[in-house]
């Protein structure tokens, strides 16, 4: 009992020493006071795009080929893309593509 | 910075932080539930969430309980799982530079979401924008406690079915994509994004896709850095 505690305990200082480092790492390396290298600045201005489209495709990795073929995902992904270009509006656009979403995975598929 | 709570930053960023919390209520409650069901109570639910505060390494952390994995090995699966955040670092340093005193915490809760948030926020400039940065941080951490402590201590009894609701975070990322490209600014990073991710789906399965298309986008990247002429004012490669 003691020695379980004790190791999930361990597990979890891992888990939280793995976070620490990943999220602290960039600004260990490239402290505010030094001049930060040129391609460093290069990737801090053009890997948020990647990094989103990444995200976006991360959330999307699950879509499943059979039934009912991603068709809740791809609907409502389609209706914020559309509302979002049309009105610009985020939580309109993310408000109504999540109840369209709750809406096709509960009543109708 | 002032010690007092700075309403006009508050007010500015707490409709930012909606989405996320939908999101994060649910996902929270989803872990709480899990743990719960896997014989950790409310105790472990709140500690892990507050510290690890990570989403899917904490879903991972799960089987290393149940599969009472080497610690060490937890470590490097984690390492791997969390590889991402490497990104966001990068992305933020320009960011975070002169946030004083706050700035280890805007690195600590540095998640997905909340680096979606604030990744190409343009804060106005009658506000602070530090400030506006640690709101969003701090109430997307407080969601997700909160979430955790919900599914750990009520999840059983919940009657409203929130099936679907955690898409609110793919919408805002979806949501934030539009933005980014609406800007005329990084297509070709966004595009490159893309392409790394569905080829690293193909090739290496949607299991760890993650660090083979981190490393396609940085080699992607690089090819661009050659004809890079960008100074330290612009903010993104047009394409």
């Amino acid at each position: 009992m003691k020695q379980e505690l004790l190791h999930n305990g361990l597990l979890v200082g891992a888990m939280i020493l793995a976070s620490v480092i990943t999220r602290f790492l960039p600004f260990f390396l490239f402290p505010a006071g030094k001049k930060t290298p040129r391609y460093i600045t290069f990737l801090s201005q053009t890997l948020p795009y990647a990094a989103i489209a990444l995200l976006v495709v991360y959330c999307l990795k699950d879509i499943s080929f059979e039934y009912p073929y991603g068709i809740p995902e791809f609907l409502s992904v389609g209706i914020v893309v559309l509302l979002h270009l049309l009105k610009g509006n985020s939580l309109l656009s993310i408000g109504a593509g999540t109840a369209c979403y709750m809406f096709l995975v509960q009543a109708i598929f | 910075m002032k010690n007092s709570v700075n309403f006009e930053a508050l007010r500015y960023a707490f409709p930012k932080t909606l989405p996320v919390m939908a999101g994060y209520l649910v996902l929270g409650a989803a872990y709480g539930i899990l743990l719960n069901v896997n014989g950790y109570g409310i105790w472990w639910a709140l500690f892990i969430s507050t510290f690890v505060y990570a989403g899917s390494l904490q879903y991972l952390g799960i089987t290393f309980f149940t599969a009472v994995v080497n610690p060490w090995y937890a470590l490097v699966m984690s390492l791997m799982l969390n590889a991402r955040h490497l990104f966001y670092g990068l992305s933020m340093l320009d960011r975070y530079k002169d946030a004083g005193k706050i700035k280890p915490y805007l690195i600590y809760s540095l998640t997905d979401e909340t680096f979606s948030v604030l990744c190409n926020e343009e804060v106005p400039r009658d506000i602070q924008k530090h400030q506006v940065y640690f709101y969003v941080s701090i109430l997307d951490h407080l969601y997700w406690v909160c979430g955790t402590a919900i599914g750990a201590l009520a999840g059983t009894v919940l009657r409203f079915d929130t099936a679907g609701m955690d898409f609110a975070l793919t919408a805002l990322f979806t949501v934030i994509f539009v933005d980014q490209w609406k800007s005329g600014k990084g297509h070709r990073a966004s595009l490159t994004g893309f392409a790394a991710a569905l080829l690293g789906i193909l090739i290496f399965g949607r299991g760890i896709f993650i660090i083979p298309a981190m490393i396609l986008i940085l080699m992607i990247l690089t090819l661009e850095y050659k004809g890079w002429k960008g100074g330290s004012n612009e903010t993104g490669v047009t394409s």
